[in-house]
């Protein structure tokens, strides 16, 4: 029900508050050659339109169906305060139609044509995708094309949809306890970063937001200068060229603002907040700052902390399941998570979930030992094989979704790394040293330069409930 | 590499579709045998991608629970706690050393374990074992029991702080009452508290057998590999005997409104009542009808009304959940408080406007269009086909049911959909909880 649900935001932002385990971690991000089968080459058709639109083909003909997804290059972090949440909002307008097809009638067409259809945005990127019978491509780009640069935005349709975005806002973090830890953790870790920006925006902006907000966000990111095309099924990568020329080519180009880098400023020292909030279990996130392949110095790095997050909770077998839920029983769950592939710097996170009877503290310091465990030893040789046996098998059961290969080349090229990282990828994890693991936790998994956030439940109480509730949530 | 398997079986099958006469050709591409022991076993060659997909399924679910509400769940989940030789570790150490993905879930109808591996002969050949110990030779460790209790008790917890949650339980105390489907899968502290092991392990005795499941494989084998795998699965089982039927669901009495207090700005509002079950004479009628009145995302009557007209909601839908007894029918929304009376009210007017009147024609056809038109997408991927096929060999469905989809879709007309909404909802009738959203 949920995922029909326009807008799926959440997926970038849930995945890292939760358990990101290192098969999601992968099943997002991997290709190169394993068994030396051309299946496994990436295959990838890239052409460039002369206004700038870079257009990226991948054929799969296992099934007689396609996926088409456009992104932009725009996000919550090149967002800035009072207009938080704005691209978000702006993505629920794109449903509401242009002067040739009114408020409705994308989501309409789409549908009579068998498609399925929805949007996503997270910090880095805005992406709308259609997957359809494969000879309806072409229905998919021409509704793409027109709503490129012929939003009509009414004020009729504005009002009600913004509603919806505080309806969703309310659904989605203030009513729940975890996200609401995560978004003051995350606002507690990033000083200047647009990291620490909410996807989904500050209530108080998006009460606030007015349709010459949206308008100018509008104009001023979503030109074809910063739009990707990917289309991955059963198709021909020139016809898909032709057809793409034919409805995006006649789009100008627009004048891109600079980004400003907007580099965190140093943290001197920990930084600790407490949620406190209507719940029953409690929960403790620990983030460390740490570099992404966009800005490593050493290109290595990110690949070993993936590493890392893998030995940490890459399955059953990994320590955290091993060790702190099965055979010490701190935890009832616990995980660690780690994007590689953002734009800015990052955070690697963990996660905990006391078990019964262990306090947030203990939790804590469980976590914290896991850390300085991997400071002081060298991970173990059959740690790394089972973390690189999983990113090679991961490789083949990614190519099982076309909406997955296609989300893997949308990403990796919208945020600066071009696709092509996706064919190196599992080279680089497999050539990841054990003390090349122990060289970036000594490095990153520094006490004064992490962030950790408790949530510290208040009581649910059903026939009473708490003052704090007035003040606090309302 | 042989590829285009897959898309052979849905282009073959869309051939039978668009070459009209209804010549009824079986299932291009699904085969289904049964192993001597009584397992039914439902196979899909796919060999573009190196790898297979297997899932077994039993009639296994919370509905099974009887007394010992949360018994199926606590089951299915210790199932790797422990097997044959091997304990927790040693199992999770021999699937991820080799890339393999175990899976394990119990729903209210439904219990499975499932597997992913590719196919690298040493690979395949350790994940199959160690599947095959789990699924026959679990031990049920006592102190994994323990803690599975404990996780178990965490889990209740994080239910009682999410007020959709919330509302789910309760809906379905609501409407089910006494009935199996009335007992909450993760069950109750007190129930979670008492179970035994030797309940555990009377359960997977009785519920874990050849005659109660159906093996269903996809990916890159073929039919001769594929049966000496089924044999081996097969010989880890018991031979058993099927499950017996679930009782029927009784019609809801009397409708009542169900009010839970809860600190969330939202109210989250479930409106229902007993709907239809798999295999229903009624399935199709009511499916294409609920497709134009709740299920189908941002074209339904219910999300113009509540969302695109109003505001009101970001979430809202309908659904038949077709199971093995009568499933629910649900009408689903969340929205601040002050709005929850607004949004009951116009779900309940868009649904008695449908019921009343049945679906304009035009629309109808549109809906029509949009699932026929998307049945290839259902079809795509091994992931896919996993789940069509266990639904069907779960579910007892006909083997051409894949196949027979889209002409039963089609055949569906305005008339059958405002009868069967007419005879199947009772309006006066529905089971209406709302959880939150105090002022």
């Amino acid at each position: 029900m949920q995922s029909r649900e326009r807008s799926s935001y959440h997926r970038e932002t849930k995945a890292e508050m939760k358990h990101y385990t290192l098969p999601s971690l992968f099943l997002l991000f991997l290709s190169a050659a394993l068994f030396a089968t051309p299946v496994f080459a990436s295959g990838v058709h890239e052409y460039v339109l002369s206004n700038g639109m870079k257009v990226l083909v991948k054929p799969d003909n296992r099934a007689p169906v396609v996926t088409s997804q456009v992104w932009y290059g725009v996000g919550s972090s090149h967002e800035y305060g009072g207009i938080t949440g704005i691209s978000h909002a702006l993505e629920h307008m794109m449903f509401k139609g242009t002067a040739r097809y009114p408020s409705g009638e994308f989501s309409r067409i789409i549908a009579e044509q068998g498609g399925r259809e929805n949007a996503f945005t997270s910090r880095d990127f805005t992406a709308y995708h259609q997957t359809l019978a494969a000879d309806r491509l072409e229905i998919a780009l021409k509704l793409e094309a027109d709503r490129m640069r012929n939003l009509t935005l009414l004020k009729e349709e504005f009002v009600p949809e913004m509603r919806v975005v505080a309806e969703e806002r309310r659904l989605r973090t203030d009513d729940n306890p975890n996200a609401l830890l995560f978004e003051h953790f995350n606002a507690t870790a990033w000083l200047n970063s647009p990291y620490g920006i909410p996807v989904i925006g500050w209530m108080t902006d998006i009460e606030h937001y007015t349709v010459a907000d949206l308008r100018e966000w509008y104009d001023r990111w979503y030109h074809p200068n910063n739009a990707v095309l990917v289309v991955v099924g059963d198709v021909d990568p020139d016809k898909v060229h032709r057809m793409a020329r034919r409805y995006f080519g006649p789009i100008r180009a627009g004048n891109l603002p600079d980004i400003k880098p907007r580099t965190e400023t140093r943290q001197r020292g920990e930084r600790r907040v407490v949620v406190r909030a209507p719940a029953r279990v409690p929960l403790v996130l620990m983030g460390y700052k740490v570099p992404v392949l966009m800005t490593a110095e050493e290109d290595w790095e990110p690949y070993a902390l993936l590493v890392a997050a893998g030995v940490l909770d890459g399955g059953e077998s990994a320590r955290f399941a091993r060790e702190l839920v099965r055979e010490r029983e701190l935890v009832s769950s616990a995980g660690a998570s780690y994007n590689a592939f953002a734009r800015l710097d990052n955070l690697f996170t963990l996660s905990a979930t006391p078990a019964s009877g262990t306090s947030l503290e203990a939790a804590e310091a469980a976590l914290t030992e896991a850390l300085e465990r991997l400071k002081e030893e060298p991970v173990s040789e059959a740690e790394l094989e089972r973390v690189k046996a999983q990113v090679v098998a991961r490789e083949v059961y990614r190519l099982d979704s076309v909406q997955g290969q296609a989300h893997q080349l949308g990403a990796l090229e919208t945020v600066g790394l071009g696709w092509r990282t996706l064919e190196e990828i599992t080279d680089r994890v497999r050539a990841v040293t054990a003390e090349q693991v122990q060289a970036v936790a000594q490095r990153y998994f520094d006490t004064d330069q992490r962030t950790v956030g408790w949530l510290d439940p208040l009581p649910i109480d059903p026939d009473d409930p708490p003052g704090y509730f007035e003040g606090h949530l309302r | 590499m042989r590829q285009g398997e897959l898309k052979r079986f849905v282009l073959g099958f869309l051939v039978v579709l668009f070459s009209s006469a209804g010549i009824a050709q079986a299932n291009p591409g699904i085969e289904h045998w049964e192993t001597e022991n009584g397992l039914k076993v439902y196979f899909m060659e796919a060999p573009a991608l190196p790898m297979l997909d297997m899932r077994v399924v039993f009639r296994a679910g919370s509905a099974r629970d009887g007394d010992a509400a949360g018994l199926a769940r606590l089951t299915n989940g210790l199932l790797n706690a422990g097997a044959g030789d091997w304990d927790a570790d040693t199992i999770a150490e021999r699937f991820e050393s080799v890339g393999a993905q175990y899976g394990a879930s119990a729903l209210r109808d439904m219990a499975f374990v499932s597997l992913r591996s590719v196919i690298e002969e040493d690979w395949l050949d350790t994940a199959l074992d160690t599947f095959i110990t789990v699924l026959g030779e679990p031990r049920f460790p006592e102190r994994d029991l323990e803690r599975a209790r404990r996780q178990t008790l965490v889990a209740l917890e994080s239910q009682a702080q999410n007020p959709g949650s919330v509302a789910q339980r309760t809906f379905f105390e609501a409407v089910f009452g006494d009935h199996p489907y009335g007992s909450p899968p993760l069950g109750t502290e007190e129930s979670v508290q008492a179970i035994t092991r030797d309940q555990v392990r009377d359960f997977h005795r009785e519920f874990y057998v050849a005659r109660n499941g159906v093996l269903v494989l996809v990916g890159g084998v073929d039919r001769a590999t594929a049966e000496a795998i089924a044999e081996r699965v097969a010989a880890a089982l018991p031979e058993g005997r099927p499950a017996a039927e679930l009782p029927e669901v009784a019609p809801i009495e009397e409708g009542r409104t169900i009010r839970v207090a809860f600190p969330s700005e939202q109210a989250h509002v479930l409106i229902g009542q007993p709907g239809m079950r798999r295999g229903d004479p009624d399935y199709y009628a009511l499916f294409v009808g609920n497709h134009m009145l709740g299920g189908s995302g941002f074209t339904s009557r219910l999300f113009d009304e509540v969302r695109s007209r109003r505001g009101l909601a970001y979430s809202v839908y309908s659904q038949f959940v077709p199971m093995e007894a009568d499933g629910p029918f649900i009408m689903g929304v969340q929205t601040q408080g002050a709005q929850a009376d607004e949004a009951i009210q116009v779900m309940r007017n868009t649904l008695a406007e449908f019921r009343d009147n049945g679906p304009a024609r035009d629309q109808l056809r549109a809906s029509q269009r949009n699932i026929t038109g998307g049945f290839p997408l259902r079809t795509a991927s091994n992931s896919a086909m996993v789940d069509n096929l266990a639904l069907m060999g779960f579910y007892g469905l006909p083997l051409d049911y894949l196949d027979a989809y889209t002409g039963k879709v089609e055949a569906v007309d305005a008339k059958a959909i405002h009868e069967a909404f007419q005879r199947r909802l009772d309006p006066e009738r529905m089971i209406i909880v709302i959880v939150g959203g105090e002022n």
